[in-house]
């Protein structure tokens, strides 16, 4: 708490507004695509481009005011809460899916197949309906038609090692930041994106699989709702995440940050990590057991 | 315009519609919230009184049952999203930097986002009632599968659902980050006062739940058009599943509604009383208990669902443990006014109003926690008497106690005392005679959101109705009071108010724009 005073408050900004229309534009467009109207689909891309556009302006001007010197310890502080706060908001996202996910898997299949008091339920809505995860588990209803589930051993362990690797990476480039070691901060986080994409990739391949050898989408069931909303919306924030650890490494590559001053460069370690963690919780409670 | 280096033209600033669209000062932002909050206050009013004029008679009279279910659901959705929220978190825009000494919130360009969001969100909110099929009508609680009945409001639905929820994230992220990272040096977080406290708890929970109703509403949007099953029991789903997940969110955001308000309350009662506030850290404890019970009380909305025996139970008992820390509060206040040197000034009749009537609240919902009474209670009237007692005469009641209070400071003038008193007065008639009644149709079975009743029903509604349109016109003084004191009036002292203590007093009125560039020695 100590440099009060000289706290730095931008005088006026032009980005939140324009990402509120950014955003909102989206919206609009994503709302009208999604009620039919196939013009709504230029709105949405302008929204998007508009987005794209407020990210690399409002970034840009926080990255050269930082460059300027313009942040104090304390600003750096409001930073990191913000930062930290917005990873637990992001947690909390992550904890509405995989709370679905253990709901369905002890109350209301179970419950579907008859026990507890769901035997009426069982018994005279979907008799012989046998609750088990995850073979049967498109539901009673067979929605979707048979699928077969994602094996946890081939591509997704690999997955695993891939996500992994890429903290240890991503650390061995944190340490070498650290030591002024400015080649090995370079090659760690070549090698913590190079990672990402492949795990990317992976993944692609694996929703190719899925889609045309196992016939399991989206509409499989509660076990394709859960399978790929949950796997989605990950691959979504490691998406995210490896486009962040590309600006970071652009920004080693022109010589910003030094040992004390790379607030930046945690932030989105920090975010890769909460990524990797996710994976975790999904790679034993989805593919695994 | 963005990148100004420090330093150069303090006091420059963009004129016109721009200053507003892009600034970064907390002052300006907190004037925004209140303002925006004032407005949606009466659209959300006109709103409940085109369901009060239809529920003035038996039969069907002024409008289609369609349209009176999409008024109690937008009703809702403004009130709570639009008003309530927005209109604290501009208090606390407006308070917590000063009340804390630091110089500005701590992320000013999200807090500019933070508020421009919430016209577009309820933007493409309202713009539903212009669409095919409607605007939502299936309750703010969007149960499916009912709520995916809604015709072409609905995904506009989700995503301004969405919005707000990104608006509230941040704006509690960077009162978070304000509160633990500005304060004065010596200003410990047990000196804070405890409007910043609550704020402190009530943000925490904002973090915590809003991104859990983003992925509940997430699953309904997948549900409705990328064929998931999250909520369809033909697929292995359940929709019993989406009143656990919204409930997760909707407790907490029931205390995201009232705690601000404990905060307010806790600053007027010891100013008008002229006495400090009797047992300030179990204050704290009591609003750090209510945020953690909150957590784990959710299925109380849902007793009649069909929960396994063991849950009714619990939820039944972790409900009523709420009381213990919500009787503290009340305790301290009372005793806080025992023995003071009290005057009723404006703000002080609404915060004992809150007090008495926020009580009453309190009461019919230890009532509905009782499960096998809940089972008789549960989508009556007496609900909608219980959390409109909590929200008008609670949250609303103590919004307008922290107007009436911190107006002087912030706009140099003082308020036409008498007229403050008779808004208060015709408020709390008018509240009461709109909403004590419901109380006895509820526990007689009129159930909620029906447009029709039977007709031994006939003579209460009629009552509350004309107490709702009474409340309603009564709050045109409160918009005439507030444009008349910026405009002018009896110049208001540095301290305005007589036992006020704190360090939002020890400024000008109003203050400058920049409130503290070194920061105030804190006792």
């Amino acid at each position: 708490m100590s440099d009060s005073g000289s706290y730095y408050v931008p005088h006026s900004s032009k980005w939140p507004i324009i990402a509120t229309i950014a955003v909102c534009t989206a919206m609009v467009g994503g709302s009208s695509l999604l009620n039919g109207n196939s013009s709504g689909k230029y709105v949405l891309f302008v929204g998007l481009a508009l987005i794209v556009y407020m990210m690399v302006g409002w970034f840009s001007t926080v990255i050269a005011e930082s460059e300027e010197g313009l942040y104090d310890a304390q600003v750096d502080t409001s930073f990191r809460m913000g930062m930290i706060w917005f990873i637990f908001s992001e947690v909390m996202f992550f904890a509405a899916f995989f709370g679905a996910l253990f709901y369905v898997r002890t109350y209301s299949l179970p419950w579907l197949g008859g026990e507890g008091s769901g035997l009426a339920t069982n018994t005279f809505l979907w008799p012989n309906y046998e609750a088990v995860w995850p073979l049967d588990a498109n539901g009673p209803g067979r929605i979707g038609g048979e699928f077969k589930v994602m094996g946890a051993w081939g591509l997704p362990a690999l997955n695993t090692a891939i996500l992994l690797t890429s903290g240890v990476t991503l650390t061995w480039a944190h340490h070498a930041l650290k030591d002024m070691k400015r080649y090995q901060l370079i090659i760690g986080l070549g090698l913590t994106v190079a990672l990402g994409v492949i795990f990317m990739y992976f993944q692609a391949l694996e929703y190719g699989h899925a889609f045309n050898d196992l016939n399991l989408n989206l509409g499989s069931g509660i076990y394709g709702s859960t399978f790929f909303m949950l796997t989605g919306f990950h691959g979504f924030h490691v998406t995210i995440g490896t486009i962040m650890l590309m600006v970071i490494l652009a920004r080693c590559i022109y010589g910003h940050f030094n040992p004390k001053n790379h607030f930046a460069f945690e932030a989105v370690a920090w975010y890769w990590h909460f990524v990797d963690v996710v994976w975790l919780g999904l790679f034993v409670f989805v593919y695994w057991i | 315009m963005s990148t100004v280096v420090k330093d150069t033209h303090h006091d420059e600033h963009p004129s016109g519609i721009m200053r507003w669209l892009t600034t970064t000062n907390h002052k300006d932002i907190g004037s925004l919230y209140l303002w925006f909050a004032l407005i949606m206050f009466f659209i959300g009013g006109l709103m409940a009184l085109v369901i009060r004029s239809e529920l003035f008679q038996p039969g069907l009279q002024f409008v289609d049952p369609q349209f009176f279910n999409s008024m109690t659901t937008m009703h809702a959705l403004v009130m709570i999203f639009g008003v309530v929220m927005p209109a604290f978190t501009g208090l606390a825009n407006w308070m917590i930097p000063i009340m804390i000494g630091g110089p500005d919130m701590a992320l000013p360009r999200m807090n500019n986002y933070s508020f421009w969001i919430m016209p577009f969100a309820f933007s493409m909110l309202l713009s539903t009632l212009f669409m095919d099929g409607g605007a939502p009508a299936g309750g703010w609680t969007l149960y499916p599968p009912l709520s995916l009945q809604t015709g072409d409001a609905f995904p506009f639905l989700i995503f301004a659902i969405h919005f707000m929820g990104l608006s509230s994230i941040m704006g509690a992220i960077n009162i978070v980050a304000t509160i633990l990272n500005m304060r004065a040096p010596g200003m410990t977080l047990m000196k804070m006062p405890l409007f910043v406290w609550t704020w402190l708890i009530t943000a925490f929970l904002l973090i915590a739940v809003m991104p859990v109703l983003a992925g509940g509403v997430t699953m309904l949007l997948t549900d409705k058009f990328f064929g998931t099953s999250f909520f369809n029991a033909a697929g292995g789903g359940d929709p019993v599943m989406f009143q656990h997940i919204f409930w997760f969110f909707g407790h907490p955001e029931v205390y995201i509604l009232i705690l601000p308000s404990f905060g307010v309350v806790s600053a007027i009662i010891p100013t008008f009383a002229r006495k400090p506030l009797f047992g300030y850290s179990s204050m704290v404890y009591a609003t750090a208990s209510i945020a953690f019970l909150s957590f784990i009380v959710w299925a109380h909305h849902m007793f009649t669902v069909g929960m396994p025996l063991a849950g009714e139970v619990f939820f039944m008992l972790a409900t009523m443990l709420i009381a213990v820390p919500t009787g503290v509060k009340v305790f301290n206040w009372v005793t806080t006014m025992w023995r003071g040197a009290m005057t009723f000034e404006t703000p002080m009749l609404f915060a004992i109003g809150f007090i008495v009537m926020f009580t009453i609240g309190g009461f019919s919902g230890l009532m509905l926690a009782i499960t096998p009474a809940d089972f008789q209670y549960h989508d009556t009237y007496f609900v909608v008497a219980h959390f409109h007692y909590v929200l008008v005469p609670g949250s609303i009641f103590a919004i307008m106690a922290a107007v009436y209070f911190w107006l002087p400071k912030w706009t140099g003038n003082m308020y036409p005392e008498t007229l403050g008193k008779v808004h208060f007065w015709l408020s709390t008639f008018f509240v009461n005679l709109t909403f004590f009644p419901m109380h006895f149709v509820g526990l007689a079975g009129m159930p909620r959101r029906i447009p029709d009743y039977s007709l031994q029903f006939a003579d209460y509604n009629m009552i509350a109705s004309f107490g709702a349109f009474g409340f309603g016109f009564a709050q045109l003084i409160f918009v005439y009071l507030i444009v008349k004191t910026i405009r002018g009036g009896e110049k208001a002292t540095d301290e305005v108010w007589e036992g006020a203590e704190g360090l939002e007093w020890t400024l000008s009125s109003p203050p400058p724009y920049h409130s503290f560039n070194t920061p105030p020695v804190i006792k």
